[in-house]
């Protein structure tokens, strides 16, 4: 978790000193325009480190988004292990939905529907062989995504490299979005955020959902919190990658083994993958 | 046939302020629920990430489907030339509006912002129904108010058919348009079927009506301005179609469900096994609704009286709220079929283990800011009529004028019968 903590520092507010805190230079005889100037001076030699680091570190986000790649995720349910939560928990903290707070006289049971849910471990078993299989489901990132059709305003949209996620400055949080999703992928808040992560702004009355670790694509790193988590915990059941490069990891395994959508009759063509559904 | 004279409602004023003051104060406590919801955020609803849209879309849905149902009634006196309804247009157009304002409102403070509504007036989608169905609303607001100019102001009147026949297709897109916003919903399977967009128009038909023909009664009844047999008896009798155009398209609606395997379970469900939806489609949508209110309208003795035709409106009323609940919160708590023929062992979120459906219980503030919605929306109607010259000031069978009908059949003097 230390790339957790370092990328927490990148986001971390560095404009804390451009507060001035109180001032001790009340105006002089030399009179207002003199303390103007001096006040202007001040505050440019307070901000300007601030800016000039912020202008740094976001060079590699001024690059835009293209569609060369198309982000997605392969799932290998053969590898999915009964009872672990590893990127349930990873995917937890790498997005600050484990800040969520039950409101005290909430019910728990209906607090567990309640609070925002990116990816879940989901358990099934086939009605006519008994055959039981384990696989996590989160935002499936289609192609062709239902949520983002539906949206009154836009806020629900698809990056150019596939990524589906929702502009929290725009979203009014109707929820149709909600409605139309066919997995079941999105979260409302249903609470006043009182803790949240930088790189993760969360705020009552908006929707979210996985958004692949959109902060870790644009800083260019290679995996996602789930993937990563999956990985240590000695399973690696989830392959990152770019679904257009022939070369990638994932789409050297999609080439090996059989995959499927959940929902492929509906032609989302999801950016997550399935094998042994 | 007499010129027909339309008056401002002069009922005593001690009357009038008490009815103005117990609107107002139902709207006051669904503001204060709106406040309540709106500061606490919606974990104090019964609403959840499994049923997102709860009690107040509920009423929304109902109050605006029922808005361009009560245009109904001006419609036909316009575009379909039926003078007996001529006199009943201004009413139905100011009822109208009142309804769509009292259901948007309610719509509009749901949302988990809704101090960002200039956002959705600002920043459109056009792919998303919803952003159509914004441009709907507001456009029938307008078409509405011109409708009543050309009805209430001679400088208007030239105008009066086109602008009817036009508020006509409005409504008719209006409505279509509202039962897309879930018909088009291809996720949920109890949506996904085009049929609901026709269904909400019949609805709210019926809907419209009934709430026009409750609000008819009443402000006639509490100044003494008379309504005749004859009028009564066509409204009821059109109430009858409408109520057997529902059942109509339930019946298809069920059908169509029906012949899919796919859908076994999900019609199996929601007609047998589903708790509170089976119970609110058999005896709110079908017993209430439908089979009651056709018994007393085609009841030999009980649809003459009138007591008893308001009685039937309600019970209309009362059916089309169960089946919006069953329409908006019953088809969401049926859990997404995401893998046919599994079962569903466990899951993190919910996801119909063992095919159990989503539990949802109405709050009180939630039932609170609907029924504001209903008060707003009466409250309008009730200053309308009070300020402007919206109410014939008789109804009586011999003011109105004949049925054309009779007119070409057997002449003007038979008509009454």
């Amino acid at each position: 978790m230390g790339k957790t903590t370092e990328m927490k520092d990148h986001h971390e507010p560095t404009d804390r000193s451009a507060d001035p805190g109180p001032s001790d230079s009340a105006p002089s005889d030399s009179g207002r325009r003199a303390f103007m100037g001096v006040a202007a001076g001040v505050t440019a030699a307070v901000v300007a480190p601030g800016v000039v680091l912020h202008s740094v570190t976001a060079a590699p986000r001024s690059e835009a988004v293209t569609s060369d790649v198309r982000w997605g995720l392969l799932i290998d349910t053969a590898k999915c292990v009964d009872g672990c939560s590893a990127c349930v928990d990873a995917c937890d903290r790498e997005n600050g939905l484990n800040l969520q707070s039950k409101p005290a006289s909430a019910p728990q049971e209906h607090w567990d529907d309640q609070k925002a849910v990116w990816i879940r471990k989901v358990k099934l078993q086939d009605n006519q062989t008994g055959r039981v299989t384990n696989l996590p489901l989160m935002c499936q990132h289609c192609e062709h995504p239902p949520c983002v059709d539906v949206c009154p305003t836009g806020a629900s949209f698809k990056r150019a490299d596939g990524i589906v996620m929702v502009d929290r400055h725009t979203c009014i949080g109707c929820r149709y979005c909600m409605m139309a999703c066919p997995y079941k992928a999105r979260s409302f808040i249903h609470e006043v955020m009182e803790d949240q992560l930088t790189r993760v702004p969360r705020g009552k009355g908006c929707v979210e959902s996985c958004n692949l670790c959109v902060h870790r694509r644009d800083f260019g790193e290679e995996s996602t919190a789930c993937v990563d988590a999956c990985r240590e915990a000695g399973h690696e059941a989830i392959v990152f990658g770019d679904l257009k490069d022939p070369e990638s990891n994932i789409r050297r395994h999609l080439a090996e083994m059989a995959s499927r959508q959940i929902r492929e009759d509906l032609s989302l063509n999801t950016g997550v993958r399935y094998s042994g559904i | 046939m007499k010129r027909i004279i339309y008056r401002e409602w002069r009922i005593p004023p001690a009357r009038y302020w008490s009815l103005l003051g117990i609107l107002a104060a139902v709207v006051g406590i669904g503001a204060l629920a709106f406040a309540y919801m709106e500061h606490e955020g919606h974990w104090v609803t019964g609403m959840s990430n499994s049923v997102v849209w709860g009690t107040p879309h509920v009423f929304a849905v109902f109050l605006i489907i029922s808005a361009s149902g009560a245009l109904n009634i001006a419609s036909i006196g316009t575009v379909f030339r039926k003078p007996l309804y001529k006199p009943l247009g201004r009413l139905s157009g100011l009822l109208s509006a009142a309804l769509l304002m009292g259901g948007l409102l309610v719509l509009v403070l749901d949302l988990g912002r809704p101090e960002r509504l200039v956002v959705a007036m600002t920043t459109y989608n056009f792919r998303s129904i919803f952003a159509w169905n914004i441009f709907l609303y507001s456009g029938f607001m307008a078409i509405v108010i011109a409708y009543l100019w050309s009805m209430a102001d001679r400088h208007g009147e030239p105008y009066n058919r086109a602008i009817g026949i036009f508020a006509t297709f409005w409504r008719l897109a209006l409505t279509t348009g509202t039962g897309a916003i879930f018909g088009f919903l291809v996720a949920r399977q109890a949506y996904d079927a085009a049929i609901l967009a026709p269904m909400f128009v019949v609805m709210s038909f019926a809907y419209g009506l009934a709430i026009f023909m409750l609000v008819m009664m009443f402000t006639f009844a509490e100044e003494g301005r008379p309504i005749g047999a004859r009028i009564l008896c066509r409204l009821k009798n059109l109430l009858g179609i409408f109520i057997l155009g529902v059942f109509y398209f339930t019946l298809v609606y069920h059908l169509t469900k029906l012949y899919g395997a796919k859908n076994h379970d999900l019609v199996g469900w929601l007609l047998l096994d589903g708790g509170i939806y089976t119970f609110m489609f058999w005896v709110g949508w079908i017993l209430v609704g439908g089979l009651m209110p056709l018994g007393i309208i085609y009841h030999p003795v009980l649809s003459k009286e009138r007591n008893w035709i308001a009685a039937a409106c309600g019970l209309v009323i009362v059916g089309g709220l169960a089946s919006m609940y069953v329409i908006i919160i019953g088809s969401q708590a049926y859990p997404m079929q995401m893998f046919p023929g599994q079962t569903v062992l466990a899951s993190g979120f919910f996801d119909g283990v063992q095919g159990e459906a989503a539990h949802y219980r109405p709050t009180i503030p939630e039932v609170l800011l609907g029924l504001g919605g209903v008060a707003i929306a009466l409250l309008v109607t009730s200053v309308g009529v009070r300020v402007l010259q919206f109410l014939p000031e008789s109804l009586a069978d011999d003011v109105l004028p004949v049925d054309e009908e009779k007119i070409v059949e057997q002449g003007p003097a038979s008509a009454k019968a």
